[in-house]
């Protein structure tokens, strides 16, 4: 059974964790902008992982939900309600069938995650459900929802159903349509969201061609978002970065976070749909961890660049790893219990 | 093998992200560039080092990425250097030589009257040489299945169109500059089209997705517009 989409939003598709493995072919990962947000929603519906989940961009879409289903909110507050009340974000929340979900205007944040206990079903192409737009395949026919569109859903796992379960009773027992339990993911959890983000980055292989100036601007000063900003590439508005001498750099793997600088000298970030490779000097690479909070920054936010090595880049990322799969355990449990005690 | 005789010292490593090393295997687009990327991919194929999940090469190096919960940088690198080091034994898979059909000129090659008339040359002198060359596959890029191809004759190398074209379709042989391509997916596109390929160069439906893979020979071969339409794949 399925989800009808009422009012599909702005721009919302169906993303997973990404396309590995096809690189060479010319294909991007691409994948959740916000991997933390996705992460947590699915933890928090009892999904793997990468199960798949709506990306939904400043304006949401309104949904009608045709079955009882376990969901969870997790990155950008575009205020969510059913029935005039609010969706609580970084939480289980089930709705009842015949509950329509709508958001209305963005509080925060640009990019918001539904996942669905069960995830959202749509052909596994290259071992991924992620909607590539640029090329048009994947996700949900490939192209963002439309009127009408109605997605499907998996089977939920043991501890979600158990959650379901239990929500369902209480729901029932007092005549609401949305029911969700006390606890959430704690915000202590989440990444450092912030309008004027400290983005840390690692040098990039390029760096040592530009010349001091420009590495001091770099670091110093604010980048502005542009509005030519999209999954592809956030285009900044700052301080002209020089290289010493014009360099030709033959074309060569870029990834999500390459701070890349064309001649006009003002950098791009290369976003979760980058190209596999890129020919501009690479001035940084923003630390992975990191990347969920460029991810919710808007055109407008205004991002400074903090500069770490990368041994420490990458132990905040282990770190981060690590933490993850405790709190998906706990979740886990606190899932399986909500079918005990209700 | 001269080729392999190359200083595979930490130099040549570098970082991209917690989960990437670039191997640089030289600083020009060559052909003995070209074979040492190749046999660094074969390298990785078939090693199987701990935690890397895929490479990607490019002109002059090639990209692997790895999962470092498995290992980290320093043990990738570590055991990088070893294999990289041992390689000069290292046989080249033999390469694949995928012959590309192609409709010249008319409709679907709008611009091989232009490239002609540059040159001085006539349609079929255009198709003439545009078919002896023996293409090599640097690298795929830039949209899936894209081939940057080595080898076009300086006789019909031709500037891109000063105004790009809103859309290419599909399977367009175009000209820019010392470069020839398919373009395998629909999009804007600025170089000279001078034919179409029944082929479908991107099959996301299929297990290899891309027709063409680095390290190929390519070759074009003239057919008529009945066999291109006899030979048509489905379109996504």
């Amino acid at each position: 059974m399925s989800i009808e989409v009422i009012r599909p939003g702005l721009l919302s598709t169906v993303q997973d964790e990404g396309r590995m493995g096809f690189r060479r072919y010319g294909i991007h990962p691409g994948g959740v902008m916000d991997t933390f947000a996705a992460r947590a929603a699915n933890a928090l519906v009892g999904n793997s992982r990468d199960a798949a989940v709506l990306e939904m961009t400043i304006t949401g879409p309104e949904l009608r939900f045709h079955e009882n289903r376990l969901i969870s909110l997790c990155g950008a507050d575009l205020t969510a309600t059913v029935d005039d009340l609010s969706v609580p974000l970084w939480r289980p929340v089930v709705l009842l069938a015949g509950s329509v979900l709508r958001f209305g205007r963005c509080r925060s944040g640009l990019r918001s995650y539904m996942a669905i206990a069960g995830g959202i079903v749509v052909p596994e192409i290259m071992g991924s459900r992620s909607t590539d737009l640029k090329t048009g395949f994947g996700g949900f026919k490939g192209r963002a929802l439309k009127v009408g569109d109605r997605l499907s859903v998996g089977e939920a796992s043991r501890e979600a159903q158990a959650a379901l379960h239990g929500l369902i009773v209480e729901a029932e027992k007092n005549n609401w349509r949305m029911h969700a339990p006390a606890w959430y993911l704690s915000s202590r959890e989440w990444p450092a969201y912030h309008a004027e983000p400290v983005i840390r980055v690692m040098p990039g292989k390029d760096s040592a061609e530009f010349n001091e100036d420009s590495l001091e601007r770099f670091h110093k000063e604010r980048y502005v978002i542009s509005p030519q900003s999209d999954r592809m590439g956030y285009r900044l508005e700052g301080a002209k970065l020089e290289l010493v001498q014009p360099m030709d750099r033959l074309s060569e793997a870029v990834t999500y976070g390459t701070v890349q600088v064309p001649a006009d000298g003002q950098p791009i970030i290369l976003m979760a749909d980058h190209h596999t490779i890129g020919g501009y000097p690479v001035i940084a690479q923003v630390a992975r961890v990191d990347l969920p909070i460029l991810a919710q920054a808007k055109p407008g936010d205004r991002v400074t660049f903090e500069r770490i090595t990368y041994e420490e880049a990458q132990q905040l990322f282990l770190e981060q790893e690590l933490e993850w799969r405790l709190a998906d355990q706990l979740i886990r449990r606190r899932l399986a219990e909500m079918g005990d005690h209700q | 093998m001269t080729e392999l005789s190359y200083s595979w010292t930490e130099d040549v490593l570098s970082t991209l992200g917690e989960t990437g090393v670039m191997i640089r295997c030289g600083d020009a687009i060559s052909e003995a560039v070209h074979r040492r990327v190749m046999s660094v991919c074969t390298l990785l194929e078939k090693s199987q080092l701990p935690g890397i999940l895929e490479w990607l090469p490019s002109f002059a190096s090639v990209t692997l990425f790895y999962d470092p919960l498995i290992s980290p940088y320093h043990e990738v690198c570590g055991r990088l250097l070893h294999e990289l080091n041992k390689m000069q034994v290292a046989t080249l898979a033999e390469p694949r030589t995928i012959i590309i059909p192609v409709c010249y000129g008319g409709e679907l090659g709008p611009d091989l009257e232009y490239v002609a008339t540059e040159h001085g040359l006539t349609p079929d002198e255009v198709i003439a040489i545009h078919t002896s060359g023996d293409y090599l596959v640097h690298m795929i890029g830039f949209a899936p299945g894209f081939p940057y191809l080595g080898g076009l004759s300086e006789k019909i190398a031709t500037p891109r169109r000063p105004t790009p074209r809103l859309r290419v379709e599909a399977g367009t042989v175009g000209i820019g500059g010392k470069q020839t391509g398919v373009y395998p997916v629909t999009t804007p596109g600025g170089w000279q089209c001078i034919g179409r390929t029944p082929l479908a160069l991107f099959r996301p439906m299929e297990n290899l997705p891309s027709l063409l893979a680095a390290g190929d020979r390519v070759r074009f071969a003239s057919i008529s517009l009945q066999e291109y339409l006899e030979q048509k794949e489905g379109e996504r």
